[in-house]
């Protein structure tokens, strides 16, 4: 099953994380912390495995994917196939790339819950269940259709952070 | 679209983001998260918020807990938003609980109840959300208050809750299986949804049942088979392709689920050959997605009941995988040339050059990989070449975690396969000097027993040998700078004793750990006089030297002592004139006035020890007597005089201890009646006399027992024996040690023989399985024969994959084929001269990228392009954001052109070393011959034995 996915970008700020079995704050941050020292400190033109040992524990394995200035990553265990878990790293960006046109970190920062909506209708329970785009994507606007409409809230999209400048 | 969707944040949130992102340090961030965790706990207890706002503050707290701050005051608020009717808020209160909570948190029991509300909302959405709670939250407890609602919901209209019904199910078969036993067959049911995403997700919990218990499922073969096709041949909605693959994942859970299936079931596998021999035909090998399925295939086919056909196949494929430049393929190749060899070892040979490549590669995890890879198929030809590498290898790196599992099977390699003792022994002190503090003790204990047992034959003279060398290498040890403690303790003794030579010992110049110090002071105490090419007092200087270097330490400077102590009472029982250096003197004197009792009973007793004549002390000290069993009268009758006397004298007459016990308790029962309640009040009464202490310590004779009686730890050595198991998984489960009952023929004279020659076992190999032989020498069309690699690679790969050896000779080799001088000889010839022939037949397969060639990419790397591109930093440049995926396929692109340039290297590089053709095949053929010759143990041939000491 999948253990963890991690979002963390290349100066070690975790962006989303999110573990399937209970992990105490404190140690989801030791991971985190752990996690990134190593990938930091991969070279380039290797592979994008990484087996667990001391890192992940017994029989855990990482697949991680950089994305510009993010690392997509996924600890999982045996069970699992990793060239699989590569390109699901691959098909969640792709699907957030459909949800944010241009994805970049800062939509995901903002969009935090939108980024858990689209991994909970892809991965229950430490299961990938779903890998068809199409249908995430239906899930995910349906979701925020309605919750659009529920809350009436007011919405800064990215281009608020040009107040910033 | 745009980012709007996922919630409405404040400015406030906005700022915290953004300052966050430019703190400049760990502590900057921690303070900024204080604040606003101070500023969160003031508001949310305010009155009134609006829910809007309420909802901002739990993403806040989510964010700050993902940053690694306790949000814990918040948990409670976040379980009241799940109670809330607004989906928006729901929804971020159930996102909230599974991202704070644990299913055993004391909130949940206030979550359950919105739970089974929600499970039977009309609005789809909601029951999504409470399923997605269900399965982080629910707990055994728990589970039978959902239940029933959750199987219900497998038949709901919508396929996206049925999905989550089967996860929800799957998940409690996880927590509790006994609560759900009965309804496992819902998910059978669920196979046929005609969804084919919910048959997707089925999968996964089919996988857990069928691997929990295969034979209840055996009916299923056909149905999977039948979807396997399905999907293989595109009978799948198209939005389910995947990089033009149809709906890869389900197609790897299934093969996943069949390699399952028709493990050891020959009628099951057949079933499958059809649509596995398709689906490998058919892969896509261009895309990452298609490897992935193609490598399932190669697991699924290693798997099950072995088809020649599939297996060719298979081959075909790892060697695709191989070639490639993607480092990740290369490493899923090595990984299913690892399931492959475990049916058919002969199938690394066609690789050979490939894994050597990837041995050589600078990518930390391939190299791991290729290493598990040559553990696998390590047998006792090539044993030392690997073992060699992983020692190098450990040298190398810096990882304790790593470096322990790498030492414990340079160990576990060595103890097997072993050709030699010298070889061991070396090989163990390499071990210990660089990973001495890691490996386990009781390797320590088996190779002072070896040295102390020697090897079970007959003459003495090679046993003596042994020890003299171990003695002179441990000297060296000594010698160099700094031992690990370890290594001391085991060879003081045996330096005594044997002296063998054991070259290029390299200290890294730390400390030796304390294995290695046990090791070298015990044998040095042993042996380090009995081929009297030492004398004692130098003996005693290494030893005092010894204790100096660790003054810190008393377990050491015990070690040393004892083995002091033996030195000089050998010394003495041969009646020779014992004079002790002055630096033992002030050594023995200083720690007589130690701290440790411990060490000042040594010293005393090494000073008593002294005084005694030389037949006293033969008698307390035999020589090399650390094998003998020691007798303990336990019923101490050489006493009874003593006590004879005694008691005549008017002694009272012992009591054991329970006669003791029982006259204290009538005595507390007298007491009891003269102080009617003193029991919670001051006791007057003397305390119990204490028990006496027994003491146990055995005579200093017994020093190889004591230290060998440290708990037996275990190593498994099992795994290379039954290769069709699954090795690696049942690691834990066998506990296996070191038979040093059975030394005697691991350890014996060279045992592999005849067996050894490539010769002999090829034919063996080609009678026992049939297959797949043609592949291994015969230059095929395909190769190059004209291309040259180099030299030292040939070499490596001619050690490596050299003897062709099958399962069958490690057995026989282990049996031991005794006494047939002739016919051993006979074979070292046949073997020395097949290598000779061979390894450059061996290494015409090529045509794979040379290390060299590999790493010359000269190209920069896109990733590196595209940092000045983006620098999130700065926000100000937002509108300019990258697009990732663009971005993605631009790397593709020039990743692409990359190994163009690579493989035009390539072809000129290996253009330019044909020209050095047969010389190197000459020298390598040389280099073979040497290799095999001082490879072969030959202890029955002394004058090579002499050379080698020499």
């Amino acid at each position: 099953m999948i253990r963890a996915m991690l979002v963390i970008n290349n100066q070690g700020k975790s962006r989303l994380a999110k573990f399937y079995n209970y992990t105490p704050v404190e140690q989801q941050q030791q991971l985190i912390r752990s996690i990134y020292s190593v990938l930091c400190l991969q070279p380039e033109n290797v592979s994008n495995f990484i087996e667990g040992g001391l890192l992940l524990g017994p029989d855990s394995r990482l697949v991680y994917k950089l994305f510009a200035t993010l690392y997509f990553v996924f600890v999982f265990d045996s069970s699992e196939n990793e060239l699989a878990m590569f390109d699901l790293i691959q098909v969640y960006v792709e699907i957030l790339e459909k949800c944010f046109s241009n994805v970049c970190e800062l939509d995901i920062v903002l969009n935090y819950g939108k980024m858990h909506t689209i991994l909970d209708e892809m991965i229950v329970g430490g299961q990938v269940v779903e890998t068809n785009s199409d249908i995430v994507m239906k899930a995910v606007e349906e979701i925020s259709k309605l919750e659009t409409t529920t809350a009436g809230a007011k919405l800064i999209s990215k281009s608020a952070s040009l107040l910033w400048g | 679209m745009g980012s709007q969707g996922g919630f409405g944040q404040s400015k406030e949130f906005l700022d915290l983001v953004k300052s966050i992102g430019e703190s400049r340090s760990k502590a900057e961030e921690d303070r900024i998260v204080l604040r606003e965790i101070e500023t969160l706990r003031r508001r949310i207890t305010e009155p009134d918020i609006p829910k809007r706002k309420m909802k901002e503050y739990i993403i806040r707290l989510v964010y700050i807990e993902m940053l690694g701050h306790d949000a814990s005051f918040g948990y409670i608020h976040a379980v009241k938003m799940t109670h809330d009717d607004s989906l928006l808020l729901k929804r971020t209160g159930y996102l909230a609980v599974t991202l704070f909570l644990n299913e055993d948190h004391d909130l949940i029991i206030l979550i359950v109840n919105t739970i089974q509300k929600d499970l039977k909302s009309d609005n789809f959405l909601v029951v999504c959300a409470a399923l997605n709670a269900v399965c982080k939250l629910i707990n055994d407890e728990t589970i039978p208050a959902v239940l029933q609602q959750v199987v219900e919901l497998l038949y709901h209209p919508k396929e996206a809750v049925r999905k989550k019904a089967v996860m929800a199910l799957h998940r409690f078969y996880q927590r509790s299986p006994s609560s759900v036993t009965h309804l496992v067959t819902n998910f059978r049911k669920k196979l046929c949804d005609n969804d084919p995403g919910v048959m997707g997700a089925t999968l996964c919990p089919l996988f857990d049942l069928i691997m929990i218990d295969v034979n209840s499922h055996k009916d299923l073969v056909g149905s999977f088979v039948s979807i396997l096709k399905q999907v293989a041949e595109r009978r799948l909605p198209k939005s389910y392709d995947y990089h033009q693959t149809p709906a890869p994942f389900i197609q790897i859970k299934l093969l996943k689920i069949l390699a399952l299936l028709g493990s050891g079931d020959k009628q099951s596998s057949e079933q499958m050959y059809t649509i596995i021999g398709d689906i490998m035909r058919r892969s896509d090998t261009t895309s990452n997605i298609g490897n992935a399925i193609l490598y399932e295939c190669i697991c699924c086919v290693s798997s099950i009941h072995p088809s020649p056909k599939l297996f060719g196949a298979a081959a075909d494929a790892i060697a695709k995988l191989l070639k490639s430049d993607v480092h990740n393929l290369r490493y899923m190749g090595i990984d299913a040339l690892g399931r492959l060899i475990r049916i058919n070892p002969e199938v690394a040979e066609q690789h050979q050059l490939a894994v050597i490549d990837c041995l050589e590669d600078p990518d930390d995890t391939l190299k791991r990989k290729t290493f598990e890879l040559l553990y696998k198929m390590t047998k006792s030809s090539n044993v030392e070449v690997i073992v060699d590498r992983m020692i190098e290898y450990m040298i190398s790196i810096n990882d304790n975690h790593y470096k322990t599992e790498i030492a414990s099977r340079c160990v576990e390699l060595a103890e097997q396969f072993a050709p030699s003792n010298r070889w061991f022994i070396q090989t163990m002190n390499k071990v210990f000097q660089h990973a001495g503090d890691l490996v386990n003790p009781k390797v320590a204990h088996n190779l002072m027993r070896l040295i102390a047992e020697g090897f079970g034959e007959d003459d003495d003279t090679a046993d003596s040998q042994l020890r003299s060398s171990a003695v002179e290498s441990y000297l060296r040890i000594m010698g160099e700078p700094k031992l690990p403690s370890t290594f001391l303790q085991v060879n003081c003794p045996t330096l005594v004793s044997y002296a063998w030579s054991s070259p290029s010992i390299c200290m890294c110049g730390m400390l030796l750990c304390f294995c290695c110090i046990q090791v070298i002071c015990w044998v040095l105490g042993e042996y380090g006089t009995a081929d009297g090419k030492y004398s004692a007092s130098y003996i005693g200087g290494k030893l005092c030297d010894v204790a100096e270097a660790h003054s810190s330490d008393d377990t050491v400077k015990a070690y040393a002592v004892t083995a002091l102590m033996k030195v000089c009472s050998y010394e003495k029982a041969a009646g020779r004139k014992l004079d002790m250096l002055s630096e033992c003197q002030s050594l023995i004197e200083s720690l007589s006035a130690s701290h440790s009792t411990d060490l000042q009973q040594r010293a005393y007793e090494l000073k008593a020890i002294i005084s005694l004549d030389g037949i006293a002390m033969e008698n307390i000290m035999p020589l090399d007597a650390s094998c003998e069993d020691i007798e303990i009268d336990k019923s101490l009758s050489f006493l009874n005089s003593y006590v004879q006397k005694s008691l005549e004298e008017g002694a009272k007459p012992y009591l054991t201890e329970h006669e003791r016990s029982r006259t204290r308790n009538i005595s507390n029962f007298r007491n009891h009646d003269h102080h009617d309640a003193s029991t919670h009040s001051l006791r007057f009464e003397a305390y119990e006399v204490p028990k006496p202490v027994i003491s146990a310590r055995l005579p200093p004779t017994a020093s190889l027992t004591e230290l060998a009686a440290v708990r037996e730890q275990s190593y498994q050595r099992e795994v290379h024996r039954s290769p069709s198991v699954g090795s690696l998984s049942d690691k834990g489960s066998q506990e296996l040690r070191l038979r040093l009952d059975g030394v005697q023929k691991k350890w014996g004279r060279p045992t592999y023989s005849s067996a050894a020659s490539p010769s002999t076992s090829d034919s063996e190999s080609h009678t026992v399985n049939g297959t797949g032989k043609g592949k291994s020498f015969e230059p095929s069309s395909r190769r190059q024969p004209e291309v040259e690699i180099p030299e030292e690679k040939q070499k490596l790969a001619a050690s490596l994959f050299g003897g062709t050896t099958s399962k069958s000779e490690k057995k026989q080799s282990g049996g031991g084929i005794k006494g047939s001088k002739a016919t051993r000889s006979t074979a070292d010839q046949t073997r020395a001269t097949t290598a000779v022939v061979h390894p450059p037949v061996d290494l015409l397969d090529f045509g794979e990228p040379s290390g060299a060639a590999s790493g010359s990419s000269s190209t920069v790397d896109p990733f590196k392009q595209l940092e000045g591109l983006v620098d999130t930093n700065q926000y100000s440049n937002v509108s300019k954001d990258p697009d990732l995926l663009s971005l993605y396929s631009d790397a593709a692109s020039t990743s692409g052109q990359n190994q163009n340039q690579e493989t035009g290297n390539l072809s000129h590089g290996s253009g330019n070393r044909t020209t050095k053709g047969p010389n190197l095949k000459d020298a390598l053929g040389k280099d073979a011959l040497v290799r095999q010759m001082g490879v072969t143990p030959a202890t029955q041939n002394p004058n090579l034995f002499k050379d080698l000491l020499g």
